[in-house]
């Protein structure tokens, strides 16, 4: 029974990562209805800005974190401007194939300066993170993920569903032409998705390295991982993302737990096949009426 | 005999026969078999005549060349007709070569037969991963198609029993009527041979009544439903001929590389694919094989300057870190063709080609 309840803190917070990872791309998507591949090397760029700011140039870990926050808003609004930018108005192939290659294109570059070795950060997380419920302790990586998951959850539940600028990217995101002429900024919606999104997946990275380490293919591989969670949740809903990433994250740990953890990596696509079958626009996305 | 034509300085058909026709001229025509002709005779020996002591090499670079060139058509007649985005199209390679090699060594099949029977079984995966496409549309597909990817390679590496994961499978040597293939050289004619089929099969299919089904899907899958297509059933028949495409070359390069492991039909080989069909030209049967020649040769160029930098003492360092930088160039020439040049390199030799036949007149 022990087992059981490791297993389930474990699937919940591995679950928040996920949904914190799918935030960002969930964002992007919401707003420019663009499927981001190169998710996972967001993730990894943000991971390795923090890595080399706090362990080469030493910084306090709150300055560096914001700096990492800051780069990494940058780097989605440098993104946009040069590659996404020129392509509004073009066709949805064109775009899903410009996000691999900016994919490939960022993993090789992060392979070419770190490698694909697995780096650590110093531990830095206060000891008081750490929970016992019950004779199970839950380490404070995991209280730190989904206590930051929360957060950020929240926030950005509220700025979408509130904030002027959230309201803009949702209306873009439903109907372009609409939006552009009842007076929304089209290209700055793009932009300011862009950038949020890189800083929340650049964040997520973080977590994602204190938990894991911080390798480029793992990293990339959860950009990856990203696709049965939003599905699962629906591609264009932030509850739905939280909830599929806790469902994927707990059936993982069970799976891994219980029967193989070979099979861990493949059962989330698994599932996702067989919702993409029963119901694709998953358990919250918006279905559009539309028979094709 | 018949007058030979050339280029009119319009356009004048007069129907639609006319704007079908494959060969505008009769130099086309006759280009092409002169091609042809240089391809299966004049290289294997000027190979042999100019580059004596590694004309091996090279024709494992040409044979490379046209396995990838057949699979890129396959994967061009999915995206570029039928715009249906296919992140699997390296598993369903793997599930090619895979096939021929379990169909060799256990059945002990030939050669001739069980090349075509993995394109077959590759055809019904395919269609078992385009049966969302019945619900999905373009998006939706395509993460439907990258989870096909995980799970073929999955099954790859745990189904021991038939497949002996990371063992590997060692193939016999490929036999045609008795006639050994046992060297690059022979290889060469089987697999030009083969892509000289598939392309010509290609070219054909899309001017036939299915070639503009999946194009009148690609343009607008709604008012090609009102015109009486069923979706579904194109759809799955364009996932099937794709995956067909990429059984045979699987096949052939099951049996061209003698012993198989799961590891090479990653994620990164359906990217590698997807990038030929870009860089080629999305839609055009001849732009794949200058996708794959692209690619094949940015491949072997980026080898080749690594393993240059390792034999040079106090390089060997950066060879080692510069290696990834293949993903690299990969990735910036799709983000870059894609920005640049979307039609491709079919586009670019379209432009070169039209701005000699009117020079110096060009208006």
């Amino acid at each position: 029974m022990e087992f059981f309840f490791q297993l389930l803190i474990t699937g919940i917070a591995i679950g928040f990562l996920y949904a914190l990872s799918a935030l960002g791309f969930v964002m992007i998507f919401k707003s420019s209805s663009v499927l981001n591949f190169a998710h996972g090397e967001l993730l990894a760029i943000g991971a390795f800005i923090f890595l080399v700011l706090i362990s080469w140039a030493q910084l306090p870990i709150a300055i560096a974190f914001l700096v990492t926050l800051v780069g990494t808003f940058a780097l989605g609004f440098v993104i946009e401007r040069l590659f996404l930018r020129p392509l509004i108005g073009e066709a949805l192939i064109e775009v899903i194939m410009l996000t691999v290659g900016l994919a490939a294109m960022f993993k090789g570059l992060m392979l070419f300066i770190w490698g694909g070795n697995l780096y650590t950060y110093p531990n830095f997380l206060p000891k008081g993170l750490s929970f016992t419920i019950g004779g199970i302790t839950i380490p404070p990586v995991y209280s730190a993920a989904i206590i930051i998951g929360l957060l950020f959850l929240l926030l950005f539940g509220l700025f979408f569903k509130y904030s002027s600028q959230g309201i803009y990217m949702r209306s873009v995101a439903d109907n372009q032409p609409a939006a552009l002429s009842l007076g929304v900024h089209v290209r700055r919606v793009f932009a300011l998705s862009w950038a949020i999104a890189a800083l929340v997946a650049g964040m997520s990275g973080i977590v994602l390295g204190i938990i894991n380490g911080i390798n480029v293919h793992e990293l990339s591989a959860i950009g990856l991982k990203v696709f049965p969670v939003v599905i699962l949740g629906g591609l264009d809903s932030i509850g739905g993302a939280i909830i599929g990433g806790i469902i994927i994250g707990l059936v993982e740990t069970f799976v891994s737990g219980y029967i193989t953890p070979s099979i861990a990596d493949v059962v989330s696509y698994i599932i996702l096949v067989f919702i993409l079958m029963v119901k694709p626009y998953g358990l919250f996305g918006l279905v559009e009426i539309e028979r094709v | 005999m018949r007058k030979l034509q050339f280029h009119p300085c319009g356009n004048f058909h007069e129907n639609y026969n006319q704007e079908l026709t494959i060969f505008e001229t009769d130099f086309g025509r006759v280009s092409l078999w002169v091609g042809l002709l240089f391809v299966f005779v004049a290289i294997p020996e000027l190979l042999k005549i100019i580059l004596p002591t590694s004309s091996t090499y090279f024709l494992y670079v040409l044979n490379m060349t046209g396995i990838a060139a057949i699979a890129a058509i396959g994967l061009n007649l999915l995206m570029g007709f039928t715009g249906q985005i296919s992140l699997g199209h390296g598993a369903f390679f793997g599930v090619g070569a895979y096939s021929a090699a379990i169909l060799a060594t256990r059945i002990h099949f030939p050669f001739l037969i069980s090349v075509p029977a993995a394109g077959v079984l590759t055809a019904l995966a395919g269609m078992v991963f385009g049966i969302p496409s019945g619900r999905l549309k373009h998006l939706y597909l395509t993460i439907a198609t990258l989870a096909g990817q995980f799970i073929i390679e999955y099954v790859l590496v745990h189904w021991e029993s038939l497949t002996q994961g990371t063992m590997g499978i060692i193939l016999p040597t490929a036999t045609i009527f008795g006639f050994e293939l046992s060297s690059d050289a022979r290889f060469y004619v089987v697999i030009y041979g083969c892509l000289v089929i598939m392309a010509w099969f290609a070219v054909n299919i899309v001017r036939t009544r299915y070639g503009r089904a999946f194009i009148a899907i690609r343009d607008n899958d709604r008012a090609a439903e009102g015109m009486g297509i069923p979706l579904f059933r194109y759809k799955l028949l364009a996932f099937a001929i794709s995956s067909f495409y990429a059984g045979i070359a699987g096949g052939l390069w099951a049996y061209y590389m003698i012993s198989i492991t799961p590891e090479p039909f990653n994620l990164f080989l359906s990217i590698e694919y997807i990038a030929m069909v870009i860089i080629g030209g999305l839609g055009n049967v001849a732009g794949s094989i200058y996708g794959a020649v692209f690619i094949t040769l940015l491949n072997e160029a980026l080898r080749w300057a690594t393993e240059t930098m390792m034999n040079i003492g106090t390089l060997s360092g950066i060879a080692i870190t510069i290696a990834p930088l293949r993903e690299f160039f990969f990735g910036l020439a799709i983000v870059l063709f894609i920005l640049f040049e979307p039609k491709g390199l079919a586009e670019v030799w379209r432009i070169v080609r039209s701005s000699f036949r009117l020079w110096p007149f060009s208006y």
